[in-house]
C-alpha cells in the first residue's frame, strides 16, 4: 500500500478527481493549502505600497491506494493536472503500513 | 410678522423649490429650504456612520477593526456634545453679533440662542447648528487614518476634543462664520480649507509626530476586508451630496449645480486614479478606484459653489492624477506612515481644489466657466491669491497647533500603546473584544 500526495493548482481539484475516479480510486482527502516552490510569490499593490506574497495557494491531495494503483494515479494526475507551466505542482509517494475501515474493523487493502 | 411667516410657509409648501425667499423676508423659514438641508443633514451624518467608518475599518488588518469603528463612533457622539457645548459659538457666534475676525463671541454657549422660533437665512437655527455639527463630527473622524492600529483610545478622544475646539471651530469661523477669510473672498464653498486641509494637515502631523506602526515598509499590512471599504465609499460617495449640494443651504440652482459637479468630480477622480494604476502597475485595483473616488470628491468639494460641469471634470481627473502621486510619494519616497493616506488624499485634494476653485470660478473661459470671483475681485490672479492665502494659513494653523496638541496629549496619558499592545491588536487590547469569531 502506499500514501499519495499531489499537490495540484486549485483549478485542476475538479479534473484530477474525475480521473483518478475513472481508475477506480473512489476515496481522497482534499485540502487548500499553500506553499511555494520554484514558482515563488506573486506581488499585490494597495495604494502604492507593494507587498510580496510568497506562499501561492494550493490544493493538496492525499489517496491511500494499493501498490498496483500507484503507477495508473501518477500518469493520470499528471495527464491532466499539468498546464505545462512552472507551478503545476509535486506529486510525493510514501509506503503505507496499515489502513484501517473504523466501521467494519477490515483492516489492509481490504480497507482503502 | 407671525401671520406671514405662516403664509410663506404655506407657500413653499406649495410652490417647492420655485418660491425664491425675498430680501425683505430674510428671517422667515422656507420649506423647501428647510427640507432639503434636513436631508443633507442625515446625509453627511450618514458619511462618517456607517461610511467613512466602514472604509476605513476595511482598510485596517483585522486585529484592529473594532478600533477604527469604535474611533468614529465615539468621535460621532462626542463632537456633537463638544460643538453643543462651544464648538458651535467658537464657529458661528451668536444671531445679532458683530463677528470678529478670529472666532465666534460666546453668546451660543450650549446652543443658548437656538429655540424653535430662531432662524438663520431661511431655516432654522436650529437645522443649521445640526447640519454643521455634522461637519465637525466628520473633520476629526478624517484624522482617525492617519494614527490607526497604534494609538491609545483615550488619547484619542482627548487629542480630537481638543482639536476640535482649538483648531476645526475657529478655521470655520475664518471661512464661514465671518471670519476674516470669508471677509476676504474665499471661495471655499463646502469645506477645502475647513474640512480636508484641516484633516489632512492635522493627519500628517499626527503620523510624524507617533512616527509608523511597527514593521512599516518590511511587514506587510494589507487591507483585511476590501468588501468593507468599497461598501462604505459607496456610501460616501452618496452622503457627499449632502455634504457639498446641502452646503448651498438652500434648495436652488446653486445646491443641484453643487450636486452636478460633485458627481462628474468623483466620477473622473475615480478613473483617473484606476488608470493611473493600469498604465503604471499593469492592472487596475477596486482600492485604487475609491481611493481615487474620495480625491474627486475632496477636491470637488470647495469649488462645487464655484465652478461649472466642464471645470468639474477637469478638478477630478487631476485629483485622481496629483492625489495618486502624493500617495506613492509619503509612503514610499518619505516614509511617512500616514496609514490610510488622509493627507495626500484629502489634504493635497483640499489644496488643489481650493486653488482651482479660483481657476474655474471665473466666467471667461467659454465651456469651463464657473460662477463668477468674489466681490472686488476682478482676475483669477486676484482669486488666486486669495484662495492661496486661505489655504495657506489653514495650513500653517493647522500643523502648529496640532502638533502642540499631540506633544500636550502625549505628556498627559501617551499617545501610543506599547509594542506587545501594538502586536497583539487594538481591538483586543484595548477593547477587551475581537471584530471577527470566525
Amino acid at each position: 500500500m502506499k500514501m499519495m500526495t499531489a499537490i495540484v493548482k486549485p483549478f485542476k481539484l475538479d479534473d484530477v478527481r474525475d480521473a483518478l475516479q475513472q481508475i477506480g480510486i473512489t476515496g481522497m482527502t482534499v485540502e487548500e493549502v499553500k506553499g511555494y516552490g520554484r514558482q515563488k510569490g506573486h506581488t499585490e499593490l494597495y495604494r502604492g505600497a507593494e507587498y510580496v506574497v510568497e506562499f501561492q495557494p494550493k490544493v493538496k491531495i492525499q489517496i491511500a491506494i494499493s501498490d498496483d494503483q500507484v503507477e495508473p494515479a501518477i500518469e493520470a494526475i499528471c495527464k491532466v493536472a499539468s498546464t505545462g507551466k512552472i507551478g503545476d505542482g509535486k506529486i510525493f509517494v510514501s509506503p503505507l503500513e496499515q489502513s484501517i475501515r473504523i466501521r467494519t474493523g477490515e483492516t489492509g487493502e481490504e480497507a482503502l | 410678522m407671525k401671520n406671514t411667516r405662516k403664509i410663506t410657509i404655506v407657500s413653499a409648501a406649495l410652490l417647492g423649490a420655485a418660491l425664491v425667499s425675498g430680501g425683505a423676508q430674510a428671517q422667515s423659514v422656507n420649506g423647501a429650504d428647510t427640507a432639503w438641508i434636513l436631508t443633507s443633514t442625515a446625509l453627511v451624518l450618514f458619511m462618517t456612520i456607517p461610511g467613512l467608518s466602514l472604509f476605513y475599518a476595511g482598510l485596517v488588518r483585522s486585529k484592529n477593526v473594532l478600533s477604527v469603528l469604535m474611533q468614529c463612533f465615539a468621535l460621532t457622539c462626542l463632537m456633537s456634545l463638544l460643538w453643543f457645548a462651544a464648538g458651535y459659538t467658537i464657529a458661528f457666534g451668536s444671531d445679532g453679533v458683530e463677528q470678529g475676525p478670529l472666532i465666534g463671541d460666546f453668546g451660543n454657549l450650549f446652543f443658548a440662542g437656538i429655540s424653535i422660533e430662531s432662524v438663520n437665512g431661511t431655516i432654522p437655527a436650529s437645522l443649521f447648528a445640526v447640519f454643521q455639527m455634522t461637519f465637525a463630527i466628520i473633520t476629526p473622524a478624517l484624522i482617525v487614518g492617519a494614527f490607526a492600529e497604534r494609538m491609545r483610545f483615550s488619547a484619542m478622544l482627548t487629542f480630537s476634543a481638543i482639536w476640535l475646539l482649538v483648531v476645526y471651530a475657529p478655521v470655520c469661523h475664518w471661512v464661514w462664520g465671518g471670519g476674516w477669510l470669508g471677509d476676504m473672498g474665499l471661495q471655499d464653498f463646502a469645506g477645502g480649507t475647513v474640512v480636508h486641509v484641516t484633516a489632512g494637515v492635522a493627519a500628517v502631523v499626527a503620523a510624524m509626530v507617533m512616527g509608523p506602526r511597527r514593521g512599516f515598509g518590511s511587514v506587510p499590512m494589507p487591507p483585511h476586508n476590501l468588501t468593507l471599504t468599497v461598501a462604505g465609499a459607496g456610501m460616501l460617495w452618496v452622503g457627499w451630496f449632502g455634504f457639498n449640494a446641502g452646503s448651498a443651504v438652500a434648495a436652488d440652482g446653486s445646491a443641484a449645480m453643487a450636486m452636478l459637479v460633485t458627481h462628474l468630480s468623483a466620477s473622473c477622480g475615480a478613473l483617473a486614479w484606476m488608470l493611473m494604476e493600469w498604465l503604471r502597475h499593469g492592472k487596475p485595483s477596486m482600492l485604487g478606484m475609491v481611493t481615487g473616488m474620495v480625491a474627486g470628491l475632496g477636491t470637488i468639494t470647495p469649488a462645487s459653489g464655484s465652478v461649472g460641469p466642464a471645470g468639474a471634470v477637469v478638478i477630478g481627473l487631476s485629483a485622481g492624477v496629483i492625489c495618486y502621486f502624493a500617495t506613492n510619494y509619503l509612503k514610499n519616497a518619505l516614509k511617512i506612515d500616514d496609514s490610510l493616506d488622509v493627507f495626500p488624499v484629502h489634504g493635497v485634494g483640499g489644496i488643489l481644489g481650493t486653488l482651482l476653485a479660483g481657476v474655474f470660478c471665473s466666467t471667461q473661459l467659454g465651456l469651463f466657466s464657473g460662477n463668477g470671483f468674489s466681490d472686488g475681485i476682478d482676475s483669477i490672479g486676484g482669486q488666486l491669491t486669495v484662495q492661496a492665502t486661505g489655504v495657506l494659513a489653514t495650513f500653517a494653523y493647522t500643523a502648529v497647533v496640532t502638533w502642540v496638541i499631540l506633544k500636550l496629549v502625549d505628556a498627559m496619558v501617551g499617545l501610543r500603546v506599547n509594542d506587545e499592545e501594538e502586536t497583539m491588536g487594538l481591538d483586543l487590547v484595548l477593547h477587551d473584544e475581537r471584530g471577527y469569531d470566525l
